[in-house]
């Protein structure tokens, strides 16, 4: 297995939120990707958005402005 | 850097792959059907008559005798939730499994709180096999039905339909089987077998499109409609028409979805055979579960000692989360499995693996000895470097 990575993941109620994510972060051109998510969060719809640590309330503001609701944000190793 | 392999092995959620006919079918559709059952135009008849045939194939599957009673719906949830929501009465109690999916069991618990129909969950052993022994001895006067997966999306487990079907004779119970996982893979006889009634989706192992489904109900079992409207037929009545299957279809059906799974029923029926498909998807199982067994840091989850179940291999590495192990098979492999819960909880609960979940694999036709080669190799090399 790889080496596990810092990370800052997002999760969500529906696939419909992860997906409004994913469009919103590649219209910005940020960097991230959706992966299934990691068993310390809560299962939520299966999928999570990861990308860089750091600046989590920027990007929750951002998620925000963008109308995406999300579950939980966490910064783990993954 | 050449592109990436993809392999995919996540069959157990939706068969990715469909027979050439059955694309070819429903571009056909697209262009040449009418609205079945609410004309006699030649559009409408070519609609109404490939649903009719693709009713009689069912049929034929699964020994009903009777096309009239196979119902379509958008797939096994939507007929399931018919079944268990309109068959009971307050105070009944029905008997299922903790192999079941969530489209089971939700409706149980709904029909428990909204009508009072309570349930038992039969458990299972350490590696996930029905305690069939355990069903009797939960029957109780006010018991009406048993209420079984054939197979596990889990653990790929196969009940035997046979015995429990037994039971359900000789105490007087409707027999209702989730076929999800085992349409057009395992031999499904509802005469021989005492089902009433088999509920199956369209598009994992009848290899059709996603959106169909349905059941096939044995003659003069009464289910309440879940719901009423259209049907091209006795327009002036009040309610849903009697007659089956227009007692539980309303609404314009699915027909170019329909006629894919019209043609991948003939294929898979007509062409290929279901014994062939099995033979070769749990061929690919072995070849898989034989390529990994020797290694210490995996568990293996399930019988693998038989061949009478789906062509499933769930398992986890160590104590790594199944999440990561997928994600990993995913982006450094291109090979698609299937982490965490699989809308099955109380299997997780019953194997002990409600935390880590597990990394499912599951096999189709359209898979080879060399995906399954590849993917020992990717697993091997994910196991060795931990
Ligand atoms: C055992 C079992 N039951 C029910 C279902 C539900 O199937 P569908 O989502 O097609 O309704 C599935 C598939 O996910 C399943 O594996």
């Amino acid at each position: 297995m790889r080496q596990k990575e810092l990370r800052l993941i997002t999760t969500f109620h529906t696939t419909a939120d992860a997906l409004a994510c994913e469009r919103a972060c590649k219209e910005q051109g940020f960097s991230g990707r959706i992966i299934p998510v990691p068993r310390q969060l809560s299962a939520g719809c299966g999928l999570a958005w990861s990308c860089e640590p750091g600046k989590e309330e920027e990007f929750a503001e951002f998620l925000k402005e963008h109308g995406v609701e999300f579950d939980e944000m966490a910064t783990i190793l993954f | 850097m050449g592109e990436m392999r993809r392999v995919y092995l996540d069959n157990a959620a939706t068969t990715m792959q469909k027979p050439p006919c059955v694309v070819e079918a429903v571009t056909a559709a697209l262009t040449s059907f009418g609205n079945s059952g609410r004309d006699t135009g030649g559009h409408a008849l070519d609609a109404s008559r490939v649903i009719y045939d693709a009713r009689c194939l069912i049929s034929d599957l699964f020994n009903l005798g009777n096309p009239k009673q196979v119902v379509f719906t958008c797939n096994s949830t939507e007929a399931l939730n018919m079944a268990i929501r309109g068959l009971f009465h307050r105070g009944d109690h029905v008997i299922s499994s903790v192999m079941e999916h969530n489209a089971v069991l939700r409706p149980l618990y709904d029909i428990e709180e909204d009508q009072g129909v309570s349930h038992t969950f039969i458990g299972v052993d350490e590696k996930g096999r029905l305690l069939v022994s355990e069903i009797e001895k939960n029957i109780r006067p006010e018991t009406k039905a048993l209420i079984f997966t054939h197979a596990s999306n889990v653990t790929g487990n196969a009940n035997d339909l046979h015995a429990i079907g037994k039971i359900a004779k000789k105490h007087g119970l409707l027999f209702i089987v989730d076929a999800s996982q085992t349409a057009g893979v395992l031999p499904i006889d509802m005469q021989d077998m005492n089902i009433d009634i088999v509920a199956f989706t369209g598009h994992k192992g009848l290899y059709g499109p996603q959106g169909t489904g349905g059941m096939a109900i044995r003659e003069g079992i009464d289910i309440h409609p879940l719901k009423s409207g259209g049907t091209g037929v006795l327009s002036y009545l009040k309610h849903q028409p009697e007659e089956m299957p227009t007692h539980l279809e309303c609404g314009t059906m699915n027909a170019h979805g329909l006629a894919g799974l019209h043609a991948s029923l003939n294929w898979l029926v007509k062409e290929v055979g279901i014994d062939q498909v099995h033979a070769h998807e749990i061929a690919l199982a072995k070849r898989f579960y034989e390529g990994l067994k020797d290694m210490e840091a995996i568990r293996f989850y399930g019988d693998y000692d038989t061949d009478q179940r789906a062509a499933i291999v769930s398992l986890n590495i160590a104590d790594y989360d199944s999440s990561e192990v997928s994600d990993q098979l995913e982006s450094d492999y291109g090979i698609s499995t299937r982490p965490g819960a699989h809308c099955a909880p109380l299997i997780h609960e019953a194997m002990g693996t409600v935390n880590q979940g597990m990394v499912r694999f599951a096999f189709s036709w359209f898979n080879t000895e060399e995906d399954v080669d590849y993917a020992v190799k990717a697993v091997r090399e994910l196991a060795t470097d931990i």
